[in-house]
C-alpha cells in the first residue's frame, strides 16, 4: 500500500505550517521569532517552519529543565517508569503517524519504520522503564560497625544533540535512559529532521511533569553550541561525527563535565569462505547481510560499507551479492513495498556522489549503481541513489571514510588473520559483521576484531539489551544497555559507621 | 610544483569571503565518521582548538585548514578542494544556516 502524502486528503499525517520549541510543558515561540524551512528529502520541497532558536532560547529551557529538576529526581522510580511505559502505549497508538511523519521527514522507507524506527523507539521506553525497577545501588560491609551504601543519584540537567539517520530513534535511545535515571534533558534535534521529534512531544510531552522534557530546535552553531557550551548542564550526549565530537568534548571539557559520544564507524562485513558450502537459508542470510548496505540508504553509523570475501569464494559469492543488490531500486518511501528510499538531504546526496566521483578516480571498480536516480512526477526533486558496490582494496578512501549512503566497497582476503588485519585497519571501530558456519572461526573473529558490537550470523540488529557504542575513534559510552543508565547517574557514597565508640586518633 | 593538497572552488571562495565578512577569521577542520562526516567544518578562528596531532593542510583565503593526522595519513594520497551545495548540514559550521553547505571535491595527486 501506499501511504497519503502528509497534508494531502486521507493522510496518516497533517503538519502545522509552524512549529516552535518544546519548553517548561508547553510550545513555546523562539525568542528571535525566526523560523526555519524543513524540507522533505522524499520532494525535495519544504513543508513546514520549525523554530531557529538562539541562545536566549536554550536559556530559557534551562531554566525550565532546572526547575523541574528537584522533583523529578526524588520521583519515585516506579513513577518515572510508569510514565515511560505510558510515553511507549501513546507512541504504540500512533505508531502509523510517527512512522509515516518520520518517512517524509527523512525519507526513509515506511517499511522499516513500522518495522523498525517505531518498535524500536517503543521498546527502548519499555526498556528503561524495567531497568528503573531493576535498579539497586549496593552495600558492602566493611567492618562490624561500617557500612560504604552506594547510591544512584541524576546528574541533574543533560544536553542531547540527536543525529538526522533515525531521529525519533536516536531521541528515544538518548532520552529513555536519561529520563529513567532522574535526569532533565534540553534536546537539540537535526536541523533536517526536526519534524516527527516534535509530533511526538504534542504526542507525550505532558505526560512527564513540565520542564523535564525540553526541545529546543535550530541550528548547530546558533543552537547546539551555546547548549553544549553551557555551564548548566552536567553532561551532553552527541551523536555525529569526529570534528563536532572534539568540539563537544573541548567544550565539556571547559566545564570538566562527561560526555557520551557516538561518532561513526567504517564497519567491515566478513564472509568467510564456508557460506557458500550449502545452497540453504544461511547462505540466504548471508546474501541478505551483504545486501544490508543499503538499509536507511547507507545512512546507518554501522553501515556494513566494507564487505571483505574469502578469496576461495570471491567471484562466486560476489556475483549473487551483485545480482541480489540490483534486485533493490530507490522508489516512493511512503509505498510499502520499498526497501530504499531517499537520502536525508541535498548536501548527503552530493557528498555521497563526490564519494562515487572519488572512488572511480582511485580505479576501484563499479559493480552496480553509481548514480543518482530521478523517480520523474512528483518526486522527481527528491534525493535518490542507486545502491551502489565498488570493487577496490582497502587503501582506497571509499574503504577508510563512512560515505553514508548506500555504496559497499568490497575486497578480498586471503584466510583469517589477514580478514581481521583488513577489518582492523580503519580509523573506526563501531560494528563489524561476522558470517561463518564454523563457531569457532566465529568467536575468534568476533573477539579479534577492533570494534564495539560484532554481528555474528546478523547484522543491523539493534535491541534494547544489546550494548551499542565504539571503539577508538567511534566514540565514548555505550547506549541501548542497562549499562547507559550508569552515564546518567552519579554514584553517592555514604560512609556510615555504627560503631558508638570514639575512633580514639584524636 | 605539486598542486597544493586543498584548494577551493569560485563558489566556495565567495562563500568563504561572506562568512569572514560576518564572522571575521575563520579556520577549517576536515571532518571524519558518520552524519556529516567527511564534511569540512568551518568556525570563527580559535573556536576549535587544535591539537598536537592535527595537520595544516593549507589555507584558504588566509583560513587554516586542518585536518587530523591520522586521518591525514589515509588521505594524503589525494588532493582536496572545498566546494559549496545548496544545503544545511549538521554540526556547528558557520555556512550551515545559510542553506549551503561546504563540501570536498578529492582528486588523486600526481605520483612524482
Amino acid at each position: 500500500m501506499r501511504y497519503a502524502q502528509p497534508n494531502t486528503e486521507g493522510a496518516k499525517v497533517n503538519y502545522q505550517s509552524r512549529y516552535d520549541n518544546f519548553i517548561g510543558g508547553e510550545f513555546v515561540k523562539p525568542a528571535r521569532g525566526e523560523y526555519f524551512q524543513n524540507i522533505t528529502p522524499v520532494t525535495g520541497r519544504p513543508f513546514c517552519e520549525v523554530a531557529r532558536s538562539t541562545h536566549e532560547d536554550v536559556e530559557r529551557a534551562l531554566d525550565a529543565a532546572h526547575g523541574a529538576k528537584g522533583r523529578w529526581g526524588k520521583t519515585a522510580p516506579a513513577e518515572r517508569a510508569r510514565i515511560l511505559n505510558k510515553i511507549a502505549d501513546v507512541m504504540e497508538q500512533n505508531i502509523e503517524l510517527l512512522a509515516v511523519s518520520e518517512s517524509w521527514d527523512n525519507g526513509k522507507p515506511v517499511r522499516e519504520t513500522l518495522a523498525a524506527d517505531l518498535p524500536l523507539a517503543i521498546d527502548h521506553f519499555r526498556y528503561f522503564a524495567g531497568c528503573l525497577r531493576a535498579e539497586e545501588g549496593s552495600l558492602a560491609e566493611l567492618d562490624e560497625h561500617t557500612v560504604a551504601y552506594h547510591l544512584k543519584e541524576p546528574l541533574g540537567v543533560v544536553a542531547q544533540i540527536i543525529p538526522w539517520n533515525f531521529p525519533l530513534l536516536m531521541a528515544a535511545w538518548k532520552l529513555a535512559p536519561a529520563l529513567a535515571a532522574g535526569n532533565c534533558v534540553v534536546l537539540k534535534p537535526a536541523e533536517q529532521t526536526p519534524a516527527t521529534i516534535l509530533l511526538w512531544a504534542q504526542l507525550v510531552g505532558n505526560l512527564l511533569p513540565p520542564g523535564v522534557l525540553n526541545i529546543v530546535n535550530g541550528f548547530g552553531i546558533e543552537a547546539g553550541k551555546p547548549l553544549a557550551q553551557s555551564s548548566r548542564i552536567a553532561k551532553v550526549a552527541f551523536t555525529g561525527e569526529t570534528t563536532t565530537g572534539r568540539l563537544i568534548m573541548q567544550y565539556a571539557s571547559d566545564n570538566l563535565i562527561p560526555v557520551t559520544l557516538e561518532l561513526g564507524g567504517k564497519s567491515p562485513n566478513i564472509f568467510f569462505a564456508d557460506v557458500l558450502d550449502k545452497d540453504d537459508d544461511f547462505r540466504q542470510k548471508a546474501l541478505e547481510g551483504f545486501a544490508m548496505f543499503a538499509l536507511n540508504q547507507g545512512e546507518v553509523c554501522t553501515c556494513p560499507s566494507r564487505a571483505l570475501i574469502d578469496r576461495k569464494i570471491y567471484g562466486a559469492f560476489l556475483d549473487m551479492a551483485v545480482t541480489r543488490t540490483r534486485q533493490t531500486s530507490p522508489g516512493n518511501p511512503l509505498d510499502t513495498d520499498t526497501r530504499l528510499g531517499a537520502q536525508a538531504s541535498n548536501d548527503q546526496l552530493e557528498k555521497i556522489l563526490s564519494y562515487i566521483d572519488i572512488g572511480k578516480k582511485e580505479g576501484a571498480k563499479l559493480l552496480a549503481g553509481g548514480e543518482r536516480v530521478r523517480l520523474g512526477g512528483d518526486l522527481d526533486g527528491g534525493y535518490y541513489v542507486a545502491p551502489t558496490i565498488f570493487e577496490g582494496h582497502n587503501k582506497m578512501r571509499i574503504f577508510q571514510e563512512e560515505i553514508f549512503g548506500p555504496v559497499v566497497s568490497v575486497t578480498g582476503f586471503e584466510g583469517f588473520d589477514q580478514a581481521i588485519e583488513i577489518a582492523n585497519d580503519s580509523l573506526y571501530g563501531l560494528g563489524a559483521g561476522v558470517w561463518t558456519r564454523d563457531m569457532h572461526q566465529a568467536f575468534r573473529a568476533g573477539r579479534a576484531l577492533e570494534a564495539g558490537r560484532v554481528w555474528t550470523n546478523c547484522y543491523h540488529l539493534y535491541p534494547a539489551h544489546a550494548a551499542f557504542g565504539g571503539y577508538k575513534k567511534s566514540g565514548i559510552g555505550r547506549e541501548t544497555h542497562r549499562m547507559m543508565l550508569d552515564h546518567y547517574q552519579q554514584t553517592k557514597n555514604l560512609l556510615v559507621s555504627y560503631d558508638p565508640k570514639p575512633m580514639g586518633f584524636f | 610544483m605539486s598542486p597544493p593538497p586543498v584548494a577551493a572552488t569560485p563558489a566556495a571562495l565567495e562563500w568563504v569571503r561572506r562568512l569572514s565578512a560576518r564572522h571575521g577569521p575563520l579556520m577549517f577542520h576536515q571532518s571524519g565518521g558518520c552524519c556529516d562526516g567527511s564534511s569540512p567544518m568551518c568556525y570563527p578562528l580559535g573556536e576549535f582548538r587544535v591539537g598536537p596531532r592535527d595537520v595544516l593542510l593549507g589555507e584558504i583565503e588566509g583560513s587554516p585548514y586542518y585536518i587530523d593526522a591520522d586521518q591525514f595519513e589515509r588521505w594524503k594520497h589525494t588532493r582536496l578542494t572545498l566546494d559549496v551545495v545548496p544545503g544545511r548540514g549538521a554540526g556547528f559550521s558557520l555556512e550551515a544556516p545559510e542553506g549551503v553547505r561546504f563540501l570536498i571535491r578529492s582528486d588523486l595527486c600526481e605520483i612524482p
